[in-house]
This record gives C-alpha cells, sequence and structure tokens, in this order.
C-alpha cells in the first residue's frame, strides 16, 4: 500500500504545486462560462418547469469541469513525464500496474472534485441552485471523474507529443464534453442528434449529475449510473492491460 | 551460491534488427563488473531488460534469484539502476524525490538512510533545492542518491562518468567502491577503460548484441602477447639490424614490439654498437584498451 499511497500523493503534491494553473484557472473559466451564458439565456430558455436556466446550467458546468481537469490531470502528468524521461523513476520501483492505475486515477478524482466544488462554491455566492439528492452528486462526480482519469491515462500513454495529447483531448475529449447536455436538454435537439447524443458516455454523466442537484433529470439516474460504470469497466480493464503489457511505455 | 545477476540465453530483436543474441552471463555477490563495447554494442538494452524497462524477446533475467519479469516486485526491490540520461522531476527538492523514491519501494520512513545518502554524495547542502536548479553534475549525484534509496544489494550504473568533470568523477568512484566494499554488486558501463581497468575484477565486451569476450581483467591483458618500447633516437635512419624489427613509428617515436625483457638487451646493444643515442624510452604494458582495440577489431587512432 506504501508504493500506491506514495504515488498518488506525488500526484497530488504535483498538481498543489502549480494549483494556479491546475485549479484556480479551470474554476476562473468555468465562472466566465456561467456569466456569459446565464445573461444571454436566463430569460429566453427555460428547460424543465419552474427551474430557471441557471439552475440548469450550474451542475453541467461543475461537471465539466471535473471531466475536464480529471482528465487533464493524469493525462498531463504522463505526457510530461515520458517526455522528460522521469517515467523511469516508475518503472523502475516495483510498483505494481494496478497500484500505478489506482494512483493516476485517484489522483485525477480528486483534482476533478476540487475543482467542481470550487465551481460550485463561486456560484452559490452569485445564483441559488439547489442541492436535492446529494448522494447521486457524489456517485456521479466520482464514477465520472474515475472514467476521465482513466482515460487520461490511455491519451497520456498513447501520445509520443504534446501535439498528439492535445488532438485526443480536443478531437475526442472535448467534442464529447460540450455535445453532452452541458449547457441545453438533448430533448430540445432534432431526433437523430438526440439518438447520437445517447451514444456519448459522458451525457449520462451530466445528466445523472444534474438529478442529484435538481431532482430531476432527462433519464432515470439508474439507468445512467449503470451505463457510467458500465464505461468505467471497459475502459479500466483497457488501460490496465495498456500498463500490464507496458505498451508504449516499456519496450 | 545465488548468482546477483543471472542471464540465460537473452535475445532481444527490434523488427529485423537483433539488439542482444543468445546473451549468457553470471554475475556473482560481490563483484565489481564492467560491460563494455562500443555504442549501440546492447549495453543499454541489456540493463534495461534487467531493469524491466525493455521486455526481452526470448530467454530469461534473474537478480538476486529473482525472475525480472514473473517475480518483478522482488528483482526491482534488488536492484538499482543509474540511468544513463540526466533525468529529474521539476515539481520536486533533492529531498522530496529520494523520500518519494522510497516510497515507491514500499519504504515510509527513510529520513536516516536519505540523510547520509545525501551526505555521503556532497549534496546535504542541496537536501532543499528544486532539481531544475541544479548543476548537471549535481543531477547525476541525485540519480545516483535515487538508485540506492532503496538499499539494493546490486547496483548497475550506465554511463555514470559520461560528461561529468574530474572531481565528481573521482568522488562517485570513492563512494562506488565503498558501495563494493560493503557488499554490493556493482555493474557499470563506461567509455573510459582505464577506469573499468583501475576498478572492476571482471568484464565482459559486447559487439553487436553479443558477448565476445568474459574474462578478468588480468586475464584479458595476459592474453595480449608482449608490450612495446617507445624510443626516441638521435637518428631518424634506423640501423640495418633493426630494420626488420616489428615495429611502427610516431611522429619521431619507433615502436617496436617485444615478446619479453631479454629483447630489450639485444635491442639496446644493437643501438650501442651502432654508436645511436636513446634521447627518451617508455615501456608500455599492454593495457585494456589494447584488449579491447584487439577484439572488437578496430585500429587505435593515431597510431600507424
Amino acid at each position: 500500500m506504501t508504493g500506491f499511497y506514495t504515488l498518488f500523493y506525488k500526484e497530488l503534491l504535483r498538481f498543489w504545486k502549480v494549483s494556479f494553473q491546475t485549479i484556480l484557472a479551470p474554476i476562473l473559466s468555468s465562472l466566465l462560462y456561467l456569466l456569459i451564458f446565464s445573461h444571454v439565456l436566463e430569460t429566453r430558455v427555460q428547460i424543465y418547469q419552474g427551474i430557471a436556466y441557471t439552475a440548469f446550467l450550474v451542475p453541467g458546468l461543475v461537471m465539466m469541469a471535473v471531466m475536464q481537469n480529471a482528465f487533464a490531470n493524469s493525462s498531463s502528468s504522463l505526457i510530461q513525464s515520458k517526455i522528460s524521461g522521469n517515467l523511469v523513476f516508475i518503472l523502475l520501483s516495483p510498483l505494481s500496474y494496478l497500484e500505478i492505475f489506482l494512483a493516476y486515477v485517484w489522483a485525477s478524482v480528486v483534482r476533478g472534485l476540487l475543482v467542481g466544488l470550487g465551481v460550485y462554491g463561486v456560484t452559490m455566492i452569485l445564483y441559488e441552485v439547489p442541492v436535492q439528492l446529494p448522494l447521486w452528486i457524489l456517485l456521479f462526480a466520482i464514477a465520472g471523474s474515475m472514467l476521465l482519469g482513466a482515460l487520461g491515462i490511455i491519451a497520456g500513454i498513447w501520445s509520443e507529443k504534446f501535439d498528439q495529447l492535445a488532438a485526443f483531448q480536443n478531437f475526442i475529449i472535448l467534442p464529447l464534453t460540450f455535445l453532452s447536455g452541458v449547457f441545453y436538454s438533448i430533448y430540445s435537439l432534432p431526433p437523430v442528434w438526440q439518438y447520437i447524443s445517447h451514444l456519448n458516455p459522458f451525457f449520462y454523466i451530466v445528466d445523472g449529475l444534474r438529478h442529484g442537484f435538481l431532482g430531476t433529470s432527462d433519464i432515470s439516474p439508474y439507468f445512467s449510473l449503470a451505463v457510467v460504470i458500465l464505461c468505467l469497466a471497459v475502459v479500466s480493464c483497457l488501460t490496465l492491460w495498456m500498463l500490464k503489457s507496458g505498451y508504449k511505455i516499456r519496450h | 551460491m545465488t548468482a546477483a545477476i543471472e542471464i540465460q540465453q537473452l535475445s532481444k530483436r527490434y523488427g529485423a534488427l537483433s539488439a542482444l543474441e543468445d546473451i549468457d552471463l553470471s554475475i556473482n555477490p560481490g563483484e565489481f563488473f564492467a560491460l563494455l563495447g562500443p555504442n549501440g554494442a546492447g549495453k543499454t538494452t541489456l540493463i534495461s531488460i534487467l531493469a524491466g524497462l525493455t521486455l526481452a524477446t526470448r530467454g530469461h533475467a534473474r537478480i538476486m534469484g529473482h525472475d525480472v519479469v514473473t517475480d518483478y516486485s522482488h528483482s526491482r526491490k534488488n536492484l538499482g539502476v543509474v540511468p544513463q540520461e540526466l533525468v529529474f522531476d521539476p515539481f520536486f527538492t533533492v529531498r522530496e524525490a529520494l523520500i518519494i523514491q522510497s516510497g515507491y519501494y514500499g519504504i515510509r520512513k527513510n529520513d536516516a538512510w536519505v540523510d547520509e545518502i545525501l551526505h555521503r554524495l556532497d549534496l546535504t547542502d542541496k537536501a532543499d533545492t528544486n532539481m531544475r536548479a541544479l548543476s548537471g553534475g549535481m543531477k547525476r549525484r541525485v540519480l545516483v542518491a535515487q538508485a540506492l534509496v532503496h538499499k539494493p544489494p546490486v547496483i548497475i550504473l550506465d554511463e555514470p562518468t559520461a560528461g561529468v568533470d574530474v572531481e565528481l568523477r573521482q568522488a562517485l568512484w570513492v563512494f562506488i567502491k565503498q558501495l563494493n566494499r560493503d557488499g554490493h554488486t556493482i555493474v557499470l558501463t563506461t567509455h573510459y577503460l582505464e577506469e573499468a581497468e583501475a576498478l572492476c575484477n571482471r568484464v565482459a565486451m559486447l559487439k553487436q548484441g553479443k558477448i565476445v569476450a568474459l574474462d578478468s581483467i588480468r586475464n584479458l591483458i595476459n592474453s595480449v602477447q608482449g608490450f612495446s618500447i617507445q624510443l626516441r633516437l638521435s637518428t631518424e635512419i634506423l640501423p640495418a639490424a633493426l630494420q626488420e624489427w616489428p615495429k611502427s613509428s610516431y611522429e619521431g617515436l619507433h615502436i617496436f614490439k617485444i615478446k619479453d625483457y631479454f629483447q630489450v638487451e639485444t635491442l639496446l646493444a644493437v643501438l650501442r654498437a651502432e654508436n645511436i643515442q636513446v634521447l627518451e624510452m617508455q615501456l608500455q604494458q599492454p593495457d585494456l584498451e589494447e584488449v579491447f582495440v584487439k577484439i572488437m577489431g578496430v585500429e587505435p587512432l593515431g597510431v600507424s
């Protein structure tokens, strides 16, 4: 356990030492989204009966921040270690692939939750957003950040240069996040796009988290949780296989 | 007795390229061993396989009896590796890096030992300095320290003195010799053959992925027949009696090949009879470099 705990602690220390960039900057950018979208849309859009657009938007922004930062944490840490060569210190050690996996994923979860909490904390000053079912919030925030943390490991291992990681982030993670219903309900979309949105696993994370805040959502949180856990299981297996086989890190 | 390092039928291929071919090697506990060979001979590949950084295509390797693939947790706990590249984690100070590295090996409270290595490597002043702020030589010392946090019985150093100034090189060797006296098995690669000759008991020479020589330094040097005598003479023209002598010349120096000491007498007698004066004389014993050159089949530079 000491090995896992040390790597976990090292990963926390790594982002904590640059917390302006890793915590405060994403909180600020979420706040900017909130101010702009709520200013433009507050009086024009109502998605659920009796719920203000801002109250709809905040959970989505929280989850988006959680997901993006969970992904950024493991992926950027791994690519930096690979390119600067200091990944060798982990590879030389007796750490098992499971310990490496858990340490990177949990560090991603912690950063994701910290940023998410920060975004919610700041919005509370400006708007009132209820918390109906906190357990759902916790479940989806943790499962979602675990999934993105694991995806970050895959991206970090697969990429050989920053350019490839940026491609993974900008062409896969970013579209999936923006099209997951952060800013709108997918039922406002034409049928084709509704169907496509249902194929996006991030949609279930956002919708499930929103259920925790508002007590209402596009689909059942039980179903969403099942989808998220299934995705997490598949992605985790793939990540563990990559780490175990030494794909791209042990030649 | 369990070998410190046991390598059997080890091969590594990268596509069509064969980096290592059927390597068999056994290194005993307490040995000071050198892996020599030109660049690209496979030294670093071999070390990487022992460290688990590279997976062998075929064959087995064990550290203190533990297979590096199937029992990697134990093999890595028994092994400390100083990598060739000057790598570091820019987020941490020297002490943080060492405490974190200890933790990877499952060691919780390692401050006493970390303080001792810092002291012995003359890093105490730099303990709380960020890795980024260290000079190259200092970073090299931290790499050595990082390989030692878990007190491994087997230590491998991949060109530890490449690009290191004389003072640090001397200090490093004193430290590593001390480790060897304390019972650690030391394996190193180096391009400085005089270093290997001065420090090691045994060497393996690699060429194109194969071991082409494996013996004690004494035996290898003894395998070179004879030695040479370098003379600067009062005349450039050699007497007829010496024309047939196996020799070469270099910047006015005559280098005569000698099989045994008796021939020195013969040589000098001829010169005396011809009234030629000896201005400068140097007897050259065979050294590891000569063995290396002979085995690798390359001509030494500068001597025609």
